[in-house]
């Protein structure tokens, strides 16, 4: 939402040269374990409390996605998938769904406004809404489909993974509020751990194909899933199996532009000096009657 | 002798020409401040960042628009004839500035046929690809991946229009007489004779 005097920046959108990096400091990350999560919304209610949201009152599509989608007032939204991944054996997996705080942002990159998207160097990516300009190139750049354009104020939005309280030691709301402990929130290191033991307790009980979900495609994720079934994410409402900054968005945000910049200003430049050598090409009868014209 | 002069252009393509050119300045200049965080700054000639966002699409809307016009009563002219390609064959001469090897030419010669449809068709590729992310009116008809691409080529299409504009305002400066086609309508005889014969014998009559 606004920038954080708390947190350093390591990624700034739209900016070419190097933020500050004289400070390292920890990078952190929330676990998000699938398989300890009831479903009961606590983490929804904590964010809409702590980040004053309040998103319209929806209407019932006969799921328990409520609303049923992210919005700019719900940056976060519990998915409910119905699956049987053995025959007649009905799972119900529920994902929350948000952003995943990329290691390299899609939504960044893609940015053209300076320092409207800054990735802290604790790993949060956030966007500081007083520099973005509504053009909705960040929901073309994400991998996840995440971020919402405002139709209010033509802001996009999506979660902020709390930086204000994690600027000042805190965790984010949504863990505070978990109840069964299936968010967790501290160093990414520890939570790598933690996700590692939950894989082994999931597999003793049988999930043998039960993992973390720490996408390397994006440089893996600051929010980070333990998922029962990590051979097939899609199954978690449609979470992508390898989740990548699209080339379209890499090709002409990395090499192109700079590229075509330099082209437009060759141009000029290359007309100048032929100018300079060649000469203009001037008819004579014009020459004698430069007092006319 | 007084200076004899050839009409080219009607005053109502003239004020429809600078028309285009105005808006071309003002699209491009808004434009490329989202093209690279280089040209940022240009933002600051619209009233920042979000007030370039939201007049870009206006700006260009309204140049297509003028475009439009001036394409329907120029095309006719453009069309590429099999003598263009052999002004294409001596294009090197034309840079070197040795007029008198090129073949004669009519009312355009190839390079600004070819800048003319270089023009129309990156208006045209504009046009789409910027109604398909123009926010908040219809971008969010589009599929994503559709936005991706409309995105990137708009940008191309934004670098091949400037690129042709380069070229074209280059030469109108490089060969002297022509700029005075457009700000008066009118161009001398000597000038049409040396740099369109064909359209000078189609305009007089005269070798």
């Amino acid at each position: 939402m606004s920038s954080l005097q708390s947190l350093d920046i390591a990624k700034r959108s739209a900016t070419t040269t190097n933020p500050p990096q004289a400070r390292k400091t920890i990078e952190v990350a929330k676990l998000i374990d699938v398989s300890s999560c009831i479903g009961c919304k606590a983490c929804q209610v904590a964010c809409m409390q702590w980040n004053d949201l309040r998103d319209d009152v929806g209407e019932t599509h006969g799921t328990y996605d409520n609303p049923r989608d992210l919005t700019p007032q719900s940056w976060t939204v519990m998915r409910y998938s119905e699956v049987e991944v053995e025959k007649d054996r009905l799972e119900w997996l529920i994902r929350k769904d948000g952003c995943m705080h990329c290691e390299d942002p899609g939504c960044l990159k893609s940015c053209p406004a300076p320092g409207a998207i800054v990735k802290y160097s604790n790993g949060i990516v956030d966007f500081i809404s007083e520099h973005c300009v509504g053009c909705g190139n960040c929901v073309t750049g994400c991998p996840f489909d995440v971020p919402r354009l405002s139709k209010v104020d033509n802001k996009a939005y999506k979660c902020s993974l709390c930086s204000d309280r994690v600027g000042v030691g805190l965790e984010p709301a949504c863990a505070k509020a978990c109840p069964t402990g299936a968010i967790r929130f501290g160093t990414k290191e520890d939570m790598l751990d933690y996700g590692a033991e939950r894989v082994s307790d999931l597999k003793e009980r049988g999930y043998a194909n039960a993992g973390v979900y720490d996408p390397q495609g994006v440089g893996g994720t600051h929010v980070v899933y333990v998922l029962q079934h990590a051979d097939k994410p899609e199954i978690y409402h449609g979470l992508p199996a390898d989740p990548k900054i699209s080339p379209l968005v890499s090709l002409w945000k990395g090499a192109a532009k700079p590229l075509a910049v330099a082209a437009m200003v060759g141009a000029v430049v290359a007309g100048f000096f032929h100018y300079m050598k060649v000469g203009p090409v001037e008819s004579k009868d014009d020459a004698d009657n430069k007092a006319d014209a | 002798m007084a200076t004899r002069y050839l009409r080219r252009y009607e005053d109502r393509d003239r004020m429809n020409h600078w028309f285009i050119a105005l808006m071309f300045v003002l699209a491009g200049l808004s434009g490329l401040a989202f093209f690279h965080p280089s040209l940022y700054f240009f933002s600051a000639l619209f009233g920042g960042g979000v007030w370039t966002r939201i007049l870009h699409p206006f700006f260009g809307v309204v140049m297509v628009a003028a475009f439009a016009i001036l394409f329907f009563r120029l095309w006719r002219e453009n069309v590429i004839t099999p003598a263009d390609r052999e002004w294409v064959a001596h294009s090197g001469d034309m840079l070197r500035g040795n007029k008198a090897a090129m073949p004669p030419v009519g009312k355009y010669n190839a390079g600004q046929k070819g800048v003319f449809w270089l023009m129309s068709v990156c208006l045209l590729v504009l046009l789409v690809t910027g109604v398909m992310f123009w926010q908040p009116w219809f971008a969010n008809s589009f599929p994503i991946l559709l936005r991706r691409i409309a995105v990137v080529l708009h940008a191309a299409s934004a670098v091949g229009l400037i690129l042709g504009v380069i070229m074209h305002v280059y030469a109108a400066i490089w060969v002297k007489g022509t700029v005075r086609a457009m700000t008066r309508g009118t161009v001398t005889e000597g000038w049409a004779r040396q740099n369109h014969p064909l359209w000078h014998r189609e305009m007089t009559g005269k070798q």
